[in-house]
């Protein structure tokens, strides 16, 4: 595999602009911008999980040197910072229960970690001491801590709703046809999932600071946000600060994952309490403070049961979830659980399908978007439950899923799936066939055969998942079929500047996913000139006053779809003053290579990039012409896309201890066409890493209080290089009927594809004791308990 | 993340190290590496007034010599030299070998060895490992030098014999042969050690990490090598009289099971049959 920093377009492994000024420091976060007289914020936050606040006593705060002020949550309302709680734009029923979220608790605290008083003071440090002596008082309510608790419904995570639940919502046209499948059955299997709780633990923690300025009236926020677009409409809508007057800049964002697309009350609280006081304000999260200060991900309880025929063909499939909300409704919690609720049927075929999907609160952080935001949580109850199915029917697992392909495995476009949506399209027999064939499957269950029969220690297991997802958010329309508030198009200006260069204004917002380098890869293609010529501004509202920003895999699909259409209504216009020049009929002109000519007399030839004098000198434009070379597109795509794979995990278990080691891992991806193949394989290596990690390592634990009894990195354990094996990828390509490039999204698609391909290995590896499924994570302790039990105890 | 407000004193000699100390008693701490005492004061699990810098202290306090069967190593050498040095290798490999499993690279190029056991991490790699070697420990204070044997030196845990007004300056170890290993359990590479066993000198000292508030001999398990018996006999007595912790990582069934499994392997190892 080779590295090239050649200068071609669309489809080259051009090495990424952005990284110069990220690895040298030179990249400017939140947490790098200063501004004199800032104050810098202190939260205090609530150490219970639900109570009434009695008192908070200020005063030992208030006098501690650097202090300018303490604030309650109470006396925050008074001075009425904000005209409504923090926004929730996906409200997935009429009858939702939404809790008023607000940025500080003004009377009852609803998880551990939830704001009761800002501390406001000249340093950081001084704001961490007087956190430290401000008194709160607490009366205990019962703290639901559990999805367990949450469903039992006795105690309550808001008193006054007088239940746990926040919605149910279904896709179940015929229950009794379902119903009738399972009675018929030939085998069935009935599984139940934990998708724990996990802590987003992105490089850079999330920070915020509010510029005022006081006689023009206007403030800006910088945030570590991945929506800086939606963050000013909702910064306005939540403080009545007119829209117009708010700029919200995303400088370098260190990785979001999803943890960066909320509107947070520091970010609320920054930019009113800025505007209040004519200051700069400040904060800048700690890692053991994100836990309570940042959403989690994940935190379902997943039922689903699979029906088949004798050999194997699924009849139907129910689906059950209990999905964890938090305490309070953030921007998309209700619908992250949604997001897979069409994907519960994976790749594969079934004459039925029901899925439900219950909503409950308890007294945690709340949740929302994780890398995936519910599609990993869906590709992993398909694909454990038909490794599951597979075990019962006596097939091996790729025949089970060969049996089942949509289509039989051979190439579709715009097949309906049973939620009634539309797969653009799909092929996806190779990608199986390719991975096994990569990990060489057959000699491995050779060798994990030869230690079986030897008895060793170290046991191999052999993993397999074809994972599907819905990227490329999204239809306008069907976004609000679903009740999500806003739409799913993106914008893009593309700007030919008088000397010739480039500039690419984006809607789309950048935070590790290299934008910079393959939104100039396309223009490059497009445009004919090289991408060194092509700057790209974004992440500013100032410059880029459009847009929808970056989340569910949508940058390329929408984003990117956006910007080769402004090049091209560029490129049309452009070939009116070649026309112009060459006085030939427009339609006589040609464009290749960057070059505009007039077809059968190549002499008379002039390069797009000399154009872009002409148009801003505007001398001898045709009549009637615009000056300037300036086109935009709001492109709102059509359909989803729906990229797919296989992958294959190998581990190696040691049963003494119980230690799993992944040895070996191959990637078979499919995401259409390809700007950059070597960002494409970054964000698989990212993103298997990551759902490897949910398998193995990472676990938001919480106590029976509500407390997080891991906030730390020290306890939270984030898998790094060592403990993975080097990832081996490969592609095939089914170009998207959804947009004209063709291309679906990648920064999703490892994740989805790789827990379900771990624990499938683990649970490969311990089948002859009889183990047929393991929760996530598999930590030594559990796989050596497991082994215990199976053997009758013993140690 | 914040740490509460302290003092700092750089001290250009021992002696400017042990007047501070005096100075301030028990309001004061040490630091060598700072890699185990700065992240507890970032959490505030520990406050100290003065912090004492003696981490720049080179000379006699840093590097390895080895004579008249004696290894001797300074209190601040790195742990990185440890595992690079030749003259270690040869003389007391078990202990270049552990300390080239501390942590990350980062870590083991500050912290340093007489940080390690001054800490009295029961978690930590290196107190294990120079309990098993029976090594002496240096330590000066107002009242001169003294030494302590590596057994008489932990009291529990994150606490030694070692007085407010002490430093640790050297570490003593006899040139140890024969059979050596030692196993470390952990999930991330960086990590502490969930179990580790260290076996040195054909198991005349076995000792354990983790399994109690102390680093602490595997009694039990030296005396029944030493009596003849078999690795898996032996190491089945290696949690015996052990009070090991239960967190997110493993219970105290689950570390009593560790123990065992890990003694037999660095027996094994270690060439006890």
């Amino acid at each position: 595999m080779t590295i090239t920093d050649d200068t071609a377009g669309i489809g080259s492994r051009m090495l990424r602009k952005e990284d110069g000024a990220l690895v040298t420091g030179e990249a400017k976060f939140v947490d790098d911008i200063h501004s004199p007289g800032e104050l810098w914020m202190g939260m205090v936050r609530s150490t219970a999980a639900h109570a009434r606040i009695v008192s908070i006593d200020v005063s030992a705060a208030q006098d501690m040197p650097g202090v300018e002020a303490v604030h309650t949550g109470a006396e925050l309302a008074a001075m009425e910072l904000w005209v409504a709680p923090l926004p929730c734009a996906w409200p997935v029923t009429d009858d939702m229960a939404n809790p008023p979220h607000w940025p500080v608790a003004p009377e009852t605290v609803h998880h551990v970690g939830e704001i009761v008083a800002v501390v406001l003071a000249d340093s950081r440090y001084a704001a961490a001491d007087a956190v430290e002596h401000v008194i709160v008082e607490y009366e205990s309510l019962a703290a639901v801590a559990s999805i367990d608790q949450a469903v039992a419904d006795t105690e309550h995570a808001h008193t006054d709703l007088g239940t746990n639940k926040a919605y149910t919502w279904a896709i179940d046209e015929d229950p009794e046809g379902t119903q009738a499948a399972f009675d018929a059955a030939a085998h069935s299997v009935v599984c139940r999932f934990e998708q724990q709780r996990l802590i987003p633990a992105a490089m850079e923690p999330r920070g915020v600071l509010a510029l005022p300025s006081p006689m023009g009236g206007d403030v800006t926020l910088y945030s570590a946000s991945q929506v800086p677009h939606i963050l000013k409409v909702m910064a306005a809508a939540t403080t009545g600060i007119p829209e117009q007057k708010i700029r919200v800049v995303a400088p370098a964002v260190g990785g979001g994952f999803g943890a960066k697309l909320n509107i947070n009350p520091d970010e609320i609280l920054a930019i009113s309490l800025a505007n209040r006081l004519g200051r700069p304000v400040r904060w800048t999260e700690s890692r053991t403070e994100a836990a309570g200060s940042t959403h989690q991900g994940r935190g379902q309880t997943q039922h689903i049961e699979l029906a088949s025929d004798s050999d194997g063909r699924l009849t139907a499939i129910r689906v059950k979830l209990d999905a964890d909300m938090g305490a309070y409704m953030m921007l998309i919690t209700p619908g992250v659980p949604l997001l897979g609720s069409f994907l519960y049927h994976g790749v594969y075929e079934t004459p039925k399908f029901s899925f439900t999907c219950e909503g409950w609160f308890t007294n945690r952080t709340p949740t929302d978007a994780y890398r995936g935001a519910g599609r990993p949580e869906a590709s992993y109850a398909i694909e454990r439950a038909m490794d599951m199915l597979s075990y019962e029917v006596g097939i091996s697992p790729e025949e089970i899923r060969r049996r089942n392909y949509i289509n039989g495995g051979e190439p579709f476009e715009m097949w309906e799936n049973p939620a009634g949506i539309f797969f653009d399209s799909g092929h996806y027999l190779p990608t199986l066939d390719r991975a096994l064939d990569m990990a060489d499957v057959a000699g491995l269950r050779a060798e994990q055969q030869r230690r079986r029969d030897a008895g060793e220690v170290k046991q191999l297991g052999i993993g397999m998942c074809t994972y599907v997802e819905i990227c490329g958010l999204a239809p306008s329309r069907a976004l609000g079929g679903l009740k999500y508030a806003a739409g799913g198009w993106e914008h893009a200006t593309v700007r030919l500047l008088p000397t010739g260069k480039v500039e690419v204004v984006s809607g789309s917002t950048p935070h590790g996913q290299g934008h910079e380098t393959s939104w100039s890869q396309i223009i490059a293609t497009k445009m004919g000139i090289s991408p060194h010529d092509v700057t790209v501004l974004h992440s500013d509202t100032a410059i880029s006053p459009l847009g929808l920003d970056t989340y569910g895999s949508r940058s390329l699909a929408v984003g990117g779809v956006a910007i080769s259409m402004a090049a091209e209504k560029v490129i049309e216009k452009a070939r009116l003053i070649a026309a112009h020049q060459f006085e030939a009929a427009p339609e006589d002109v040609e464009f290749e290579a960057g070059s505009f000519s007039v077809a059968g007399t190549p002499s008379k030839s002039v390069h797009i990039q000399e154009l872009g004098f002409v148009a801003f000198a505007a001398h001898d434009l045709p009549d009637g012409l615009e000056p300037n070379l300036q086109e935009q597109v709001s492109f709102d795509p059509p359909n989803f896309a729906f990229p797919f794979g296989t992958h294959v995990a190998v581990v190696e278990i040691d049963e003494d201890t119980g230690g799993v080691d992944l040895i070996g891992y191959f990637a078979v991806d499919d995401c259409g066409n390809q700007v950059n193949p070597l960002i494409v394989e970054g964000q698989v290596h990212g993103g298997v890493v990551q759902g490897a990690a949910q398998a193995l390592y990472e676990v938001a634990v919480y106590d029976d209080q509500a407390n997080i009894a891991n906030p730390s990195l020290m306890d939270y354990l984030v898998p790094s290089a060592a403990e993975m094996p080097s990832i081996t990828t490969d592609f095939t390509c089914t170009p998207s009927t959804t947009n004209p490039l063709g291309v679906k999204g990648v920064g999703e698609a490892g994740t989805i594809g790789s827990a379900a391909a771990v624990i499938n290995a683990v649970v490969d590896a311990l089948r002859p004791h009889g183990i047929t499924d393991i929760d996530m994570p598999a930590t030594p302790m559990r796989v050596r308990r497991a082994i215990e039990a199976a053997r009758g105890g013993a140690s | 993340m914040i740490p509460a407000a302290f003092d700092y004193v750089r001290a250009g000699s021992v002696e400017e190290a042990l007047a501070a100390l005096a100075e301030h008693g028990d309001d004061a701490k040490l630091m060598a590496g700072g890699h185990s005492l700065i992240p507890l004061m970032r959490y505030r699990l520990v406050t100290p007034g003065v912090v004492v810098d003696v981490g720049n202290l080179n000379g006699d306090l840093r590097g390895i010599s080895v004579a008249d069967g004696t290894v001797r190593v300074g209190a601040l050498t790195r742990h990185s030299e440890l595992e690079h040095s030749a003259e270690l290798a040869d003389a007391c490999p078990m202990l270049a070998h552990v300390a080239s499993m501390v942590g990350d690279p980062a870590v083991r190029h500050r912290g340093t060895l007489g940080g390690s056991l001054a800490h009295a991490d029961p978690a930590s790699d290196l107190p294990a490992a120079v309990l098993a070697l029976g090594a002496t420990l240096v330590a000066r204070g107002p009242g001169g030098e003294r030494e302590i044997a590596a057994a008489d030196f932990f009291t529990g845990f994150l606490e030694s014999v070692l007085a407010d007004d002490e430093m640790l300056t050297e570490i003593r170890l006899p040139v140890s042969g024969g059979g050596w290993n030692y196993q470390k359990f952990n999930r991330r590479a960086q990590d502490w050690a969930i179990v580790g066993v260290a076996v040195a000198e054909n198991a005349k000292g076995v000792s354990l990490v983790n399994m109690g508030s102390t680093p602490m001999r595997a009694t039990a398990v030296e005396q029944a090598v030493a009596a003849g018996a078999s690795a898996v006999d032996a190491a089945a007595l290696a949690a015996d009289n052990a009070s090991p912790p239960s967190d997110l990582n493993g219970d105290a069934e689950y570390r009593g099971h560790l123990a065992r499994v890990l003694t037999e392997r660095a027996l094994k190892a270690a060439g006890i049959a």
